[in-house]
């Protein structure tokens, strides 16, 4: 299967990478030697067989008690923001 | 030619977790602290951080799959949904999509005529709340508060069962009495800690096909769910009536204009991919852990209810009323737990009509009320007795509200203590009737409506206190007789 | 024996016997970072001054008669562990400014140990590659050849503890990353049973594959190192609540009766050089009382397909949060919110980790999700299920490590999918969540060479104890790269 820069496009805006258009080519035909190589995967016979989501099957999911463990850190989380105000993180103006 | 439409409505209830914390991290739930103040780093999505479920979430979710009598999946899956937008700090929402922890159940409601309708529930998962986008008091710019992100969600999806905008909002608030009464969540819904998300199509009435749907965002508030349905109902059959079509889409209800919009910034083509999130292992429920939720539930709503009828004979009307959350029913039960359940019609209409209005007056919930069951049941015992009169009670009544003293103390301290001493209320009669010769001319010449008169004399003339039955018995033997 | 050249039970005992103190060993260290990783390019930030503090903070827990086998002994953190208060750039443009706010847990562990951090080590970016030359600091150097890369991604961590800089390092093993630059660069490395070691701190790639483990000179100083971060973690949903064990307890326990199954698979196709090294690997542990024979995984080939699906469906979900909101690199004056994200991530993002998050998007996505993600998950089981059934057979798999020693910086670059094969014999072991370790057997070329050990779940005594046996008889682990003595 091969993907064109087309089809590049739409899986970069599905994937909020900006891709500039001398990279298009470049990326559709790594992806398309990728998928080609995965492509062989359809070779196995798999009928019947349970998908494995974990490395550990059989363990299910611990819980955790419903307790308040966290305090407020907000100063120190947000050294890391590029745009902060009033405690807010900023973003462009988003229109809804 | 007016086609005759058929409303299809189904709605996708989304109720806040009343857990202390959230439902992947140890960050408070409270609502209303400054932004970003409850913001761990599980909650921020900092790089490295893992998601821990909160067992308290698990165990709400189980109580509503029971009450709504549906199957509680014994081992379900939490998936991510992976989109990006500013409140969404992971790029996705983990959440439930193939294996949901509460199958399918039902809910009955009852129409305006009386009849019971059955609104079928698809099913119930578990999903962790967004964070907020605040537009307002930024230039060019909006701002994240993400202290909501990581609220626990249950989202409840209804089967399209709906036929209007009154069984949407009949629907919805029996879900939301169901959820407050299981105490899985405050239904606060100013604070959006329960909203909605309505989908609405119409048919030519008798198709076997549904209509295309269109979706309408996040709804909080009964009225709005009414108003926007009506709105988008009308704009889908307007559209097709002049030869358009219905596109499915999300919509955003405006109130201030009371209209659906489309909204654009989600219109284009969401491609989620779905997927186990590998961070969380599958949910096993033990058969033991769902008996002893079982175990645990309290009365529900349409329980208490027939119990009130047939304990109490109360009509279907009154019962639903009081038994429309738990506070209510209980305040109720203690008042006729004074009184004696030979005086619960007296009780029911004391707290649906004077307790009711003045809460509503002062915005308070009951167990807010200034007047305790108790309290309002030794009043009403001043009633049963005859001590005063049903209309001097409601006096009482306000004097105790203000004044927050009881019945007795109240009505000793105004001096309201029914007159019913016949010598007192005989001088009484026979002071009007002096009083009065024309008027007893009249009434003795035939005009029976002067009747109503005398009484308002004698009353007025004894501040109200004289006992009702005995002073009509009197009166009348003193007109007649002469 | 300079200091630099002794295990870390020597330097422990060195320390206990007041020989030497930890602020001077990790001074000894330091400037052996200063002179030689300029060359090397290991180390992407040297904590030169919060090293002194806790070395001296680690003598004075001695000098109150604290004991421990770590406690002030030096090492490097791959930068893909959080540290606080410290630079986690993870390889990437898109952290270079990152400052976290917490601690990893095995970073956390290994503090309470007293081990002092001298740095953190150079990365492929977000871990993804087999070569180091994904990094946003540049290739790292082999320190057997400079012109050679030294694997990855925990390329850093390996070269690093080749060339001496540190007695162990930390690393990560998504399908290969520790094991490979382990063997490429002639150390010791091992990624334990998923689950045995908390994930938490460790910034995710693909989060049903990851897994942290160590990189040292020995087996016997790798026990010592796994034994401090291993054991359960609350804040990590698929750590294992179990007790981690003493992996030191075991090491010498003879190996007769062992019983090693070469993968025929990985058997049959080998270059005749490596081959030869492994034949005689065999050899060594069967002189040392195991027997050896030959078990078949069929669908043991597809893993390198059935990776290159699930890895990067994961690392597509687990990169989203890198939006230059909250952390990171964010772009200049960005027009909208959809340029603020396609502008931060296509700008803070490398070629490989866009290449793999475009892969696994485009997996995930409608259409493509049942012939992709969903097969790849049913192979992936399949694997598992051949894995189970040759631990019936035998008690542990021996191989090769990689195909080649170290290639040429540059000679692969281009071409995925030629470097995606370089983990063909590792990757297996991720998919199932195996235990396995990676340990030098011999050289091709002057390069050195790894031999692969791969256990059922949680076996990582029993790996440990096997190459230690092997490392009594055999001297290939001892060896130094010219120069670095």
């Amino acid at each position: 299967m091969s993907l064109t820069s087309r089809d590049v496009e739409k899986i970069a805006h599905l994937a909020r990478l900006g891709i500039t258009d001398p990279e298009k080519p470049v990326y559709a035909a790594n992806l398309s030697k990728i998928v080609e190589f995965v492509d062989q995967l359809a070779r196995a016979k798999t009928d019947g067989v349970t998908p494995m989501a974990h490395p550990l099957e059989g363990l299910t999911q611990r819980l955790r008690a419903d307790e308040v463990t966290e305090a407020d850190d907000r100063e120190k989380y947000q050294r890391n923001a590029a745009a902060v105000q009033a405690g807010l993180y900023l973003v462009p103006k988003v229109i809804e | 030619m007016m086609k005759d439409w058929e409303v299809v409505i189904g709605l996708e209830i989304h109720a806040q977790l009343a857990t202390r914390s959230k439902i992947f991290s140890g960050a408070a739930t409270a609502y209303g602290a400054p932004p970003n103040t409850q913001a761990c780093l599980v909650d921020l999505a900092y790089p490295g951080v893992l998601p821990v479920l909160n067992a308290e979430a698990v165990r709400m979710a189980v109580k509503f799959g029971l009450a709504i009598g549906a199957q509680i999946a014994e081992r379900s899956i939490f998936a991510r949904k992976n989109y990006f937008y500013p409140d969404l700090p992971k790029g996705y929402q983990i959440s439930q999509y193939e294996q949901p922890i509460v199958g399918r159940g039902a809910l009955e409601i009852v129409l305006d005529d009386g009849a019971t309708r059955r609104i079928g529930i698809t099913r119930a998962h578990l999903e962790e709340d967004a964070g907020k986008s605040l537009h307002e008091g930024l230039a060019n710019a909006t701002g994240i508060d993400l202290n909501r992100a990581g609220t626990p969600l249950l989202e409840i999806v209804s089967e399209p069962d709906m036929r209007s905008a009154k069984e949407a909002v009949a629907y919805m608030k029996k879900v939301h009495t169901l959820v407050r009464y299981l105490e899985i969540c405050d239904g606060n819904m100013q604070e959006g800690s329960f909203r909605c998300d309505a989908n609405v199509s119409v048919r030519p009435r008798g198709a076997a096909k549904f209509g295309t749907r269109a979706e309408i965002k996040n709804l909080n508030s009964f009225r709005f769910v009414e108003k926007a349905i009506q709105h988008e109902v009308a704009r889908q059959i307007e559209l097709i009536e002049s030869g358009g079509t219905v596109v499915q889409e999300t919509r955003l209800y405006d109130s201030d204009r009371d209209e659906t919009r489309s909204m654009r910034s989600k219109e284009e083509a969401n491609d989620y991919r779905y997927f186990p999130d590998p961070d969380l292992l599958p949910l096993a429920i033990e058969r033991a852990f769902i008996e002893a939720v079982r175990a645990s539930l309290p009365e529900l709503p349409d329980q208490k209810a027939a119990r009130f009828v047939s304990e109490y004979q109360l009509s279907g009307y009154d019962a639903g009323v009081l038994s429309a959350s738990r506070e209510t029913g209980a305040y109720f039960e203690a008042v006729v737990g004074r009184v004696g359940a030979a005086h619960a019609k007296l009780a029911a209409n004391w707290v649906m009509g004077e307790l009711s209005s003045a809460l509503n007056r002062e915005n308070l919930e009951i167990d807010a009320a200034r007047i305790d069951p108790q309290r309002l049941g030794g009043l009403l015992e001043r009633v049963i007795d005859g001590t005063i009169s049903g209309k001097l009670a409601k006096d009482v009544f306000e004097a105790m509200w203000t004044e927050g003293r009881d019945a007795d103390a109240v009505i000793e301290a105004k001096g309201l203590r029914q007159i019913t001493d016949a010598g007192a209320i005989a001088k009484a009669i026979d002071e009007v009737i002096a009083a009065n010769p024309k008027q007893l001319a009249d009434y003795r010449a035939g005009k029976d409506k002067l009747f109503g008169f005398f009484v308002g004399q004698v009353m007025k003339a004894t501040g109200g206190k004289a006992n009702p039955a005995q002073l009509n018995d009197l009166l009348k033997a003193k007109l007649g007789g002469g | 024996m300079s200091w630099h050249a002794r295990s870390i039970a020597e330097l422990a005992a060195a320390l206990e016997r007041g020989e030497i103190s930890s602020v001077a060993l990790t001074r000894h260290f330091l400037d052996r970072i200063s002179g030689l990783n300029g060359a090397l390019n290991a180390l992407i930030t040297v904590t030169a001054d919060q090293a002194l503090a806790a070395a001296a903070v680690a003598d004075r827990r001695r000098a109150a008669g604290e004991r421990g086998p770590l406690l002030g002994i030096p090492l490097i953190h791959k930068d893909i562990f959080c540290t606080d208060g410290v630079r986690t750039s993870c390889g990437s443009r898109m952290l270079d400014n990152f400052v976290a706010p917490y601690d990893a847990t095995v970073v956390a562990r290994l503090k309470a140990a007293g081990a002092v951090m001298l740095g953190k080590a150079n990365m492929d970016e977000f871990a993804m590659g087999s070569s180091n030359e994904t990094s946003f600091y540049g290739p790292v150097r082999n320190p057997w050849d400079l012109d050679k890369v030294p694997g990855g991604s925990s390329g850093g961590s390996a070269a690093a503890v080749a060339a001496r800089l540190a007695p162990f390092s930390t690393g990560t093993d998504t399908g290969g990353s520790i094991r490979q630059p382990a063997a490429l660069c002639g150390v010791t490395g091992i990624k334990p049973t998923y689950g045995r070691v908390s994930r938490y701190g460790m910034i995710a790639f693909a989060s049903s594959l990851d897994q942290a483990g160590v990189l040292a000179r020995s087996a016997a100083d790798a026990a010592v190192a796994l034994g401090a971060i291993a054991g359960f973690d609350p804040r990590d949903s698929t750590s294992v609540d179990a007790p981690a064990t003493d992996y030191t307890a075991a090491l010498d326990a003879p190996l007769r009766g062992l019983r090693l199954g070469l993968v025929k698979e990985f058997s049959e196709s080998l270059e005749p050089r490596n081959g030869a090294l492994i034949a005689a690997t065999l050899d060594a542990f069967r002189a040392l009382g195991a027997e050896t024979t030959t078990v078949s995984l069929p669908s043991l080939p597809l893993s390198v397909p059935t990776y290159y699906v699930v890895a990067p469906a994961e690392c597509s979900s687990n990169l989203s949060r890198f939006d230059g909101v909250r952390f990171g690199y964010r772009c200049a004056d960005p027009r909208d919110l959809r340029d603020l994200y396609e502008r931060s991530r296509g700008e803070g993002f490398g070629a490989e980790v866009k290449r793999r998050i475009m892969t696994g998007t485009y997996v995930l996505s409608a259409g493509y999700f049942d012939a992709y993600y969903l097969k790849a998950q049913q192979v992936r089981q399949l694997i598992a299920g051949e894995f189970r059934a040759a631990f019936q057979q035998v008690d542990l798999l021996i191989g090769p490590t990689t195909p080649t020693p170290a290639f040429g910086i540059g000679a692969k670059i281009d071409d995925p999918v030629t470097m995606y094969l370089n983990d063909i014999y590792t990757i297996g072991a991720n998919l199932a969540g195996l235990p396995a370790i990676s340990a030098p057997c011999g050289f091709v070329d002057g390069l050195p060479m790894g031999v692969q050990l791969i256990g059922p779940h949680f076996a990582e005594g029993r790996l440990l104890n096997a190459v230690h046996r092997y490392q009594t008889a055999t001297d290939w682990h001892v060896r130094a790269a010219p120069g670095y003595a």
